[in-house]
């Protein structure tokens, strides 16, 4: 996105313009969006001081607003890290480019977290914001705010400050949009299943506008590592960050320059570099033309020696957790995880971590069911257009003795610093192939030993069938037989019918 | 007439049949009891091991054999309903009840041994007639009875509840049918001296209205078609017991020649089975050189039954014996097939008064 051309306009303005690229399409999708832009915000909230995520959603009827919207209140709490008071009215009040010089990975789909909702908010209903956060620190903070849209800056209406007795941390949102939750309904619930899939150690509760409660209570209070934050590596820049790096850098000279403000680069990687580009390490960043920063940017992309970015940037789920989330929100008679090694994209760090559940309440479809996540949030739109669906319709599945009229779900979850959604929309990976090579090898990884699964169940499956055609057979020889030769007492068979457990009988 | 002879002749019968299916039995018992899978062995009866034995004239099972085991997953049920089918049977015959090939189909759902279809538990009872030796009709299991005899025999019923009674075949005008009840009597004396075996219901009742039998002094079979099991069984007996020469009487075409071949020389389907061919009756028309010989009215053959005919000429019954073989070509020449009635245009009485004598004469 080229920010620097419409920092002219106020960002609210922008966005107020631009709403559709942020998924508040249209009423069912606006609800939707809303919820879940709140949801990552708290999720994010929580995990960033590792503490298992308590999530309380609840939507309420306000009244009707046209034929098919209505007006509701949303109001999301959270038992996240809290918000310094100084910093909410700017959180939910002013949209924000956040200076990207560190990254690591993130949910937040745009980055605008809640603010975008509330803008939406505000636009259809006029209605002002109210936003109540403790740090866990001895005071709560209330404010009820509202957003110049045209100054991109937060109108505080109100403050309250509370003595926070019981050391409450976190922090609830509440605000009034328009929407379509009927039509919203089926995607939100499935959202939250998702969400409660690909975070088990989250409580989440929603309450939706008729007081129907839904509740997905975490299995597990083991969590994930949390992202580092980390330097952007050379081959991900572009001109946009590189002219922003030299607007920022407290450096006078190139080695410098390089060492400090990009990933796996040190010494002696920045003077190899400087003696491929041919740019002389005196300069000072600053002077540089617009010419050399684009010649910087093609040389930083087509030197071979920089190191593969590490992937301590990157929280994926790990295959316990990825595991326990299966188990639960999909409760299958079988599952298997497989976790691909880190691997990179033009630079990007990224981890492929699948999961296959078999049977159990795993729907029969007829295909295939199934689950994408990027960096923990579920993607529920645009299914055909995905990588991970391309790839898995392209597996030979025979050889795996798998079928798609079989009950088997896939899960495959992307972790980025920079998820290689294909469109704005982001819904869906783009096929790119070091993605699509992963979770290809991903999927062949698990479907061995789905298929190892698989057989061994068709295995006990033929040899129970056996022995219950044996079980049933013998007996009945032994009673004929009897009966025939005009004896009284049974044969005893039991040996027979062990033997056939034992040793299996012969078959040809 | 030798009354003590065929006497003993059933009941031995009986009770080998009865003995038989308790040795089968206990040979299961005793494999059981041991420890190991029952295991029997059988003569196979698929085609490559029929052959045609010149010396019984019928066909024969060859030394191929088959074994089916409990042990083999693939054989276990159908071994069970052998098994099943040995008691069965030898419920029927202790008790001296009879049943049809459906009642075995249907009694068989007692016992949970269900079978898939009605040709399941019929190969069933079949495997048992090769394991045993013995025909269905030796275990009461009878097919519906459509054939019937008549003339001066006195037979001596086993029956239960008519042991002992006894009855002559003339005492009703329409035949007496060949069921359960008369296979299992004793013959108690009789005056003919020759059985003929007539294809068709309508020709046997001309016979009897015409007192063929009191002419001829002959007994009177009607065989309904091709002739069941335990007719033809019956005709062996007839032949074997009394020394009664029999005569056949068919249509004029492959197919009643071939009834007359199958009374004589038995079938392939029958081939575990013995007796219930009688090699020495005789086929005595009508033939093709009859319809030459006699004018008679005819039809021309069609084309099933040419290809008929060129089947037949091959077949081992037929290839070495030159009566046959001179019919089948004549048949094959003239192409023109003709039924008994077509003796009808030389008047109704003409085929007994003048065809019959002659013919029997002729295959005497």
């Amino acid at each position: 996105m080229a920010q620097a051309t419409f920092e002219e306009i106020s960002a609210s303005d922008f966005f107020y313009r631009n709403r559709d690229i942020a998924g508040f399409t249209n009423p069912s999708r606006a609800i939707f969006a809303a919820i879940r832009e709140l949801v990552e915000n708290s999720l994010d909230a929580a995990e960033s001081l590792k503490i298992p995520p308590d999530v309380y959603v609840r939507l309420s009827f306000e009244g009707e607003a046209s034929k098919d919207t209505q007006i509701y209140t949303l109001r999301v709490e959270d038992n996240g890290s809290g918000i310094q008071p100084k910093h909410i009215p700017s959180a939910f009040g002013q949209v924000l480019f956040g200076s990207k010089y560190k990254l690591k990975q993130m949910r937040g789909t745009f980055g605008l977290g809640g603010k975008m909702a509330v803008l939406y908010g505000q636009i259809m209903t006029h209605k002002p914001a109210y936003i109540t956060s403790s740090t866990g620190a001895a005071k709560i903070y209330s404010f009820k705010l509202m957003i110049d849209i045209q100054r991109n800056r937060p109108i505080i209406l109100d403050r309250k400050v509370l003595i926070n007795k019981e050391q409450w941390r976190g922090t609830i949102v509440e605000f009034s949009l328009e929407g379509d939750y009927l039509r919203a309904m089926p995607k939100i619930i499935e959202y939250f299943k998702q969400t409660a899939l690909v975070n088990p150690y989250a409580n989440l509760t929603f309450v939706d506008p008729k007081g129907r409660l839904y509740k997905f209570t975490r299995a597990t209070t083991h969590m994930p590592e949390p992202p580092k934050e980390t330097l952007p590596h050379p081959y991900g820049v572009d001109v946009e960050l590189l002219q922003r790096l030299i607007q920022v850098t407290p450096y006078k000279t190139m080695p410098e320059f390089l060492k400090h403000h990009f990933h796996r680069v040190g010494d002696i990687t920045a003077q190899k570099f400087l003696d491929f580009s041919g740019l002389s390490p005196s300069k000072n960043p600053k002077k540089l033309s617009h010419e050399e920063v684009v010649k910087l940017m093609q040389m930083l992309k087509r030197f071979k020696e920089f190191l593969p970015p590490d992937a301590s940037c990157l929280s994926p789920l790990g295959e316990e957790l990825l595991k326990a989330g299966i188990v639960k929100e999909l409760k299958p008679e079988y599952v298997v995880v497989h976790q691909r090694k880190p691997a990179t994209y033009a630079g990007h760090p990224f981890i492929i971590e699948l999961g296959i559940a078999y049977g159990g309440e795993v729907p029969k479809k007829g295909s295939f069911v199934i689950y994408r996540f990027a960096n923990k949030i579920p993607l529920l739109y645009d299914e055909a257009s995905d990588v991970s669906f391309k790839v898995i319709n392209a597996m030979n599945w025979r050889r795996y003795k798998a079928s798609p009229d079989m009950p088997i779900a896939i899960v495959v979850h992307i972790c980025s610093t920079k998820v290689p959604y294909k469109t704005v929309g982001k819904e869906f990976i783009a096929d790119r192939p070091e993605v699509k090579r992963e979770v290809a090898n991903a999927l062949r990884e698990a479907g061995r030993q789905l298929q190892h699964f698989l057989s061994r169940r068709e295995h006990v499956d033929k040899e129970r069938k056996r022995l219950s055609i044996f079980s049933k057979y013998l007996p009945k020889i032994a009673q004929f037989s009897t009966t025939l030769a005009g004896k009284e007492k049974l044969p005893d068979i039991e040996r027979l019918l062990k033997s056939v457990q034992k040793y299996g009988a012969e078959e040809d | 007439m030798e009354q003590k002879k065929t006497k003993t002749r059933i009941l031995e019968r009986k009770n080998e049949v009865i003995s038989g299916l308790k040795s089968f039995g206990t040979k299961l018992y005793d494999q059981l009891d041991q420890g190991v899978f029952p295991t029997i062995n059988m003569p196979s009866r698929s085609t490559e091991n029929i052959n045609y034995d010149p010396v019984l004239r019928q066909f024969i099972l060859g030394d191929k054999s088959v074994s089916r085991s409990a042990r083999n997953i693939r054989h276990v049920k159908p071994f069970t309903q052998l098994a099943w089918a040995a008691m069965f049977s030898n419920e029927l015959t202790t008790q001296r009840k009879t049943s049809t090939l459906r009642d075995v189909y249907y009694s068989a759902q007692a016992y949970e041994m269900t079978f898939t279809d009605q040709q399941e538990s019929n190969n069933i009872i079949t495997d048992l007639e090769t394991v045993t030796g013995y025909s269905r009709e030796d275990f009461n299991i009878f097919p519906e009875e459509r054939s019937a005899v008549f003339g001066d025999l006195t037979i001596e019923y086993t029956v239960p509840g008519y042991e002992g009674r006894t009855m002559n075949l003339t005492s009703h005008p329409d035949g007496v049918l060949i069921g359960p009840a008369l296979t299992s009597s004793e013959f108690a004396g009789t005056s003919a001296d020759k059985v003929i075996a007539i294809e068709k219901g309508g020709l046997f009742t001309r016979f009897i209205e015409e007192n063929v039998h009191r002419k001829h002094n002959a007994l009177l079979v009607m065989t309904g078609g091709q002739a069941p099991r335990q007719t033809r069984q019956f005709i062996r007996r007839l032949h074997d017991e009394l020394n009664l020469p029999v005569y056949i009487l068919t249509d004029g075409d492959p197919w009643g020649m071939h009834i007359a071949m199958v009374i004589i020389a038995g079938s392939a389907n029958a081939a575990h089975l013995r007796e219930l061919n009688t090699p020495d009756a005789k086929w005595s028309g009508v033939w093709a050189t009859d319809i030459v010989n006699y004018k008679l009215p005819t039809d021309p053959l069609d084309e099933v039954d040419i290809k008929r005919l060129y089947e037949l000429q091959k077949d081992p019954r037929y290839k070495d014996d030159p009566l046959w073989q001179r019919e089948i070509k004549t048949f094959l020449k003239i192409k023109r097939k003709a039924e008994q009635e077509a003796f009808s245009r030389y008047g109704l009485t003409y085929i007994v008064d003048e065809y019959l004598p002659t013919k029997l004469e002729e295959t005497k």
